[in-house]
């Protein structure tokens, strides 16, 4: 019961936007359609940031391999000379379907995750921190730079735009399913008890840098997943799976609160919600009869603010790192007392 | 004319040189507010940014240079102070990553603010421009402010020692930085020193504003950026315990990405952060505390 109630929050969340994203304008669709994938995207990051208590600055490397692996496969081979005219020989006449896309997009995140992570996870603390974001720096590098692989700087135009209001939300729903199961498993509270205390974890066998390996491929595949989810959503450039992509989620797993799913869902929702709403207002828009012309940067400043007042007022997040549940039922002091609580 | 064996011409070494003084500097920055608060200060590169654009306004109102670098000290100074009450002294109980985590949020705060004033495109600081005229010596054109940084980088650097060794503040901050709270314990005024530290970040950045915009005179919301991040990179590879390690990262950093940058084929140069986050990853995984920590296993304080 109560296991079904702490994943029901989480689902209920994503389903509820998803409803309200089939509700509006079609212009307006696509916020919404953005915030799932975000929602996809800091799932992905909590499974392992939230579960191990590492920071890790490299996530977003996985997401534009999902990009990048979804694009180049689904380009219709046809235009890929045009507009990715270095591809490698191989790749020009590789072609799949939609569904395939994304789930080899999940799988180029999760083997490189598991591929960098072989080294990385042996790392802790700052160390982890700057060498993530060296994996961060490396992938965008050499993304940027090598068009055998994609098309570097460009957008990548012409992929079919199949990042529905059903798709997000069901991919979103994949990526809360995977990571609830995988905090509920023994891997995940093994994980999660090595987060506590380190040294308790150890001694009771536990192995930090397996626990913490399996978590980070599994989160690289989540990541690589919603990379496939974004670029079926808009022609998407590599300058926007960098620095700005990196701060704006880490943003939203920090203001929801990176101790629980719950956290992430909800953090990714809000600021998704207030950047959505705060960008459509720096084009213009009509609020309850007021017209609202924000200049151009706003967002970033004032979900910033937010970021840093939050951590200062509620380090925890908004969610307090808890998940939501019914309150247990408590068992009565029954004359019966030999009787254990029913469960 | 070329240094024969390593293909290395003296034009690169001295540009590498100067890079990595100006790196050392940003190093002993974020390395000494580090050693005291356990803060590793994302937001140092909006500091340098914000002083830049100091010395690009006041070059634009026809200031002499001497009242725009002292604009630049007074705003850099005023803001890493501001920056400190506000967000960093409210969580110094919690833990670096969090604090991590709320410099990222400052720098992309102070970078956002900056686009919405200046704008995108950025501002021309011309007044410093004729430190950037070379001189010529032996067909080698050592543009004066390589001398300039690498002299000014090794003074700071000695009166910072100075600072640590012989006076009663700097022998409070090593205090602090060994051991906080005994520190505390022993009648070291927390505030005092972290003040101090403070002040003396504040004051390099300002320092390194001043030589980053005479290398680089068009300042951008983004200026100093790349630099922080690749310093950050430094500073944890030089091994954050001790501001002399810390400075030997930033420095070793800034002269590999200075010899990198001009010994990689042209149709390579493109990939240099590639080459240098892949050593820092390397030389990470073999030294996890840092290069020049000294020996002995400490615990991750992390």
């Amino acid at each position: 019961m109560r296991r079904a109630t702490e994943l029901a929050a989480p689902v209920v969340l994503v389903l509820a936007t998803a409803l309200l994203g089939l509700a509006v304008s079609s212009a307006l669709q696509t916020y919404f359609l953005d915030t799932l994938v975000k929602v996809a995207i800091v799932v992905a990051l909590y499974v392992f940031i939230g579960n191990s208590g590492v920071l890790s600055f490299g996530h977003i490397s996985f997401v534009a391999l999902g990009v990048w692996t979804a694009g180049v496969l689904t380009v219709p081979t046809a235009e890929k000379p045009a507009i990715m005219p270095g591809l490698a020989h191989f790749l020009l006449h590789a072609h799949v379907g939609n569904a395939v896309s994304l789930l080899l997009a999940a799988l180029v995140g999760f083997v490189f995750a598991f591929l960098v992570g072989l080294p990385l996870m042996r790392l802790s603390g700052l160390a982890a921190g700057i060498a993530t974001f060296g994996v961060l720096e490396i992938t965008n590098n050499v993304l940027r730079y090598y068009e055998k692989i994609g098309p570097g700087l460009n957008a990548f135009s012409s992929v079919p735009q199949t990042t529905g209001i059903w798709q997000a939300a069901i991919g979103a729903l994949i990526c809360v399913g995977l990571a609830f199961a995988y905090q509920r498993s023994r891997f995940g509270r093994m994980l999660r008890a090595t987060r506590e205390d380190a040294a308790a974890a150890s001694a009771a066998g536990i192995s930090i840098y397996r626990q913490r390996l399996l978590a980070f491929a599994l989160s690289g595949a989540l990541a690589g997943l919603a990379g496939g989810l974004y670029v079926h959503l808009l022609p998407i450039e590599i300058d926007s799976l960098y620095l700005d992509l990196t701060f704006l989620t880490l943003a939203m797993l920090v203001v929801g609160g990176s101790g629980s799913l719950l956290g992430a869902v909800v953090g990714a929702l809000a600021i998704g919600g207030l950047d959505s709403f705060l960008s459509a207002a720096e084009n213009g828009v009509d609020v309850v009869g007021i017209h609202l012309n924000l200049p151009t940067g706003t967002a970033l400043i004032v979900i910033g603010a937010l970021m840093a007042i939050i951590l200062v007022l509620r380090p925890s997040g908004l969610s307090g790192g808890r998940e939501l549940s019914l309150p247990r039922r408590r068992p009565r002091p029954a004359p019966a007392a030999a009787e254990p609580a029913p469960r | 004319m070329t240094l024969g064996f390593l293909n290395l011409s003296w034009q690169t070494l001295a540009d590498a040189l100067a890079l990595g003084g100006v790196y050392a500097l940003m190093a002993v920055g974020i390395g000494l507010v580090f050693g005291i608060l356990r803060l590793v200060n994302f937001a140092y590169g909006q500091l340098v940014m914000a002083g830049a654009y100091a010395l690009a306004y006041s070059s634009v109102w026809g200031w002499p240079s001497w009242a725009g670098i002292l604009l630049c000290f007074a705003v850099v100074i005023a803001l890493n102070t501001a920056m400190d009450r506000l967000v960093f002294r409210p969580l110094r109980t919690q833990s670096p990553a969090v604090m991590l985590v709320a410099t990222f949020a400052v720098a992309f705060l102070l970078q956002s603010i900056a686009t919405l004033s200046f704008g995108q495109l950025g501002q021309i600081a011309s007044a410093l421009a004729p430190l950037n005229q070379p001189w010529i010596i032996d067909g080698v054109a050592i543009r004066k402010i390589a001398v300039v940084s690498v002299a000014v980088a090794a003074g700071c650097l000695l009166l910072l020692q100075l600072l640590l060794t012989r006076t009663s503040v700097g022998l409070q901050m090593r205090a602090a930085a060994m051991d906080f709270r005994t520190a505390r314990m022993l009648g070291v005024r927390a505030n005092r020193v972290i003040g101090s530290a403070v002040l003396v970040s504040g004051v390099l950045a300002a320092v390194v504003a001043v030589m980053l915009t005479v290398q680089n005179p068009l300042v951008t919301p983004t200026f100093a950026l790349d630099d922080t991040i690749v310093v950050l990179a430094g500073v944890v590879l030089g091994g954050l315990n001790r501001p002399v390690s810390a400075t030997l990262g930033g420095f070793a950093i800034g002269f590999a990405s200075g010899i990198l940058g001009g010994t990689l084929p042209t149709n390579q140069s493109q990939y240099l952060p590639t080459f240098l986050f892949a050593a820092v990853i390397l030389v990470l995984l073999v030294r996890p505390n840092g290069l020049f920590a000294r020996g002995g296993t400490t615990a991750e304080r992390v």
